[in-house]
């Protein structure tokens, strides 16, 4: 894809590649890529259905993270979201700022959702999925864990908002 | 976040994902998608814009009924605010930037190996 200013979607991958190039890096990253696609369907109207949150961003005290500073699955109550949260990942700082946590993870916009009963309910539980480097943590570890908790939580589907 | 929507569904839990990095996204291919062509970071709305983060919440949800298969995209209808150069100015590499970009990357590397020493992390 071309970089012309009409429009159209950045592209990324590219910018990244020179970025991490320029920085002096000699091999590029590879991002995962699939030819084939799952789908599942909701099991009941979306009207009666609970919605989990899932959000890229971490906790204000970091207490995702272990001793070498790698991140894990955590999770939050949306009843008692923290007033901060930790969006230490790659975002635009030039061009926005993370402070609306309702731009990166839209917990009252939601609650507006089931006000009106476009859904039948938002999951108590919102949960952090780490970006991580390595797929091979996210595919074996940190999905898996997701999971765990949505079943845990018995919700009929999630919404993934990545920063 | 994608591998993490695909290991759902693969185990019967419908996602969608709410993201404005479109390439990588199609790229690594998930069920729904709704896209919001903004810049990282606000994928759900603009700033402090309650009616907009509410339809695009809206607009993501409908695709949970919406789609019939998968690698479905639905582009949310609102553009960034006026500053037609954000696009281009994302992690750009200008040739003045070349020097900096990796003395940068020098130092970087250094610190990690200096935590890696240490046993930790950067």
């Amino acid at each position: 894809m071309s970089e012309r200013e009409d429009g159209l979607p950045v592209p990324y991958m590219e910018r990244t590649r020179h970025y991490y190039r320029a920085l002096g890096y000699e091999t590029d990253y590879v991002w995962a890529h699939h030819d084939d696609v799952p789908f599942a369907r909701l099991s009941k109207p979306l009207g009666e259905s609970t919605i989990a949150l899932i959000t890229t961003a971490g906790p204000p005290d970091l207490s995702n993270r272990d001793a070498r500073n790698r991140k894990h699955v955590w999770s939050g109550e949306v009843a008692d979201p923290p007033a901060r949260f930790d969006t230490d990942v790659a975002w635009d700082r030039e061009a926005t700022h993370t402070d609306d946590r309702e731009t990166f993870l839209p917990i009252d916009a939601m609650k507006r959702l089931v006000a009106d009963g476009t859904i039948g309910a938002l999951s108590q539980r919102f949960h952090g999925a780490p970006t991580d480097y390595s797929h091979r943590k996210t595919n074996e570890e940190d999905a898996p864990e997701i999971l765990r908790r949505l079943r845990e939580d018995k919700v009929d589907a999630a919404l993934l908002t990545a920063l | 976040m994608s591998l993490v929507a695909r290991h759902l569904e693969a185990n019967g839990i419908p996602t969608v994902v709410v993201g404005s990095a479109r390439d990588i996204v199609e790229h690594c291919a998930v069920p729904r998608f709704a896209f919001s062509d903004f810049p990282l970071g606000n994928p759900c709305g603009h700033p402090w814009n309650a009616d907009m983060q509410t339809a695009i919440a809206r607009h993501a949800v409908s695709l949970l009924g919406a789609a019939t298969a998968p690698r479905t995209t639905l582009r949310a209808p609102y553009e960034w605010k006026p500053d037609p150069g954000w696009r281009e100015r994302y992690n750009r590499v200008r040739p003045e930037d070349r020097e900096r970009l990796l003395a940068a990357g020098v130092a970087r590397r250094e610190r990690r190996k200096q935590a890696s020493h240490a046993g930790g992390n950067i």
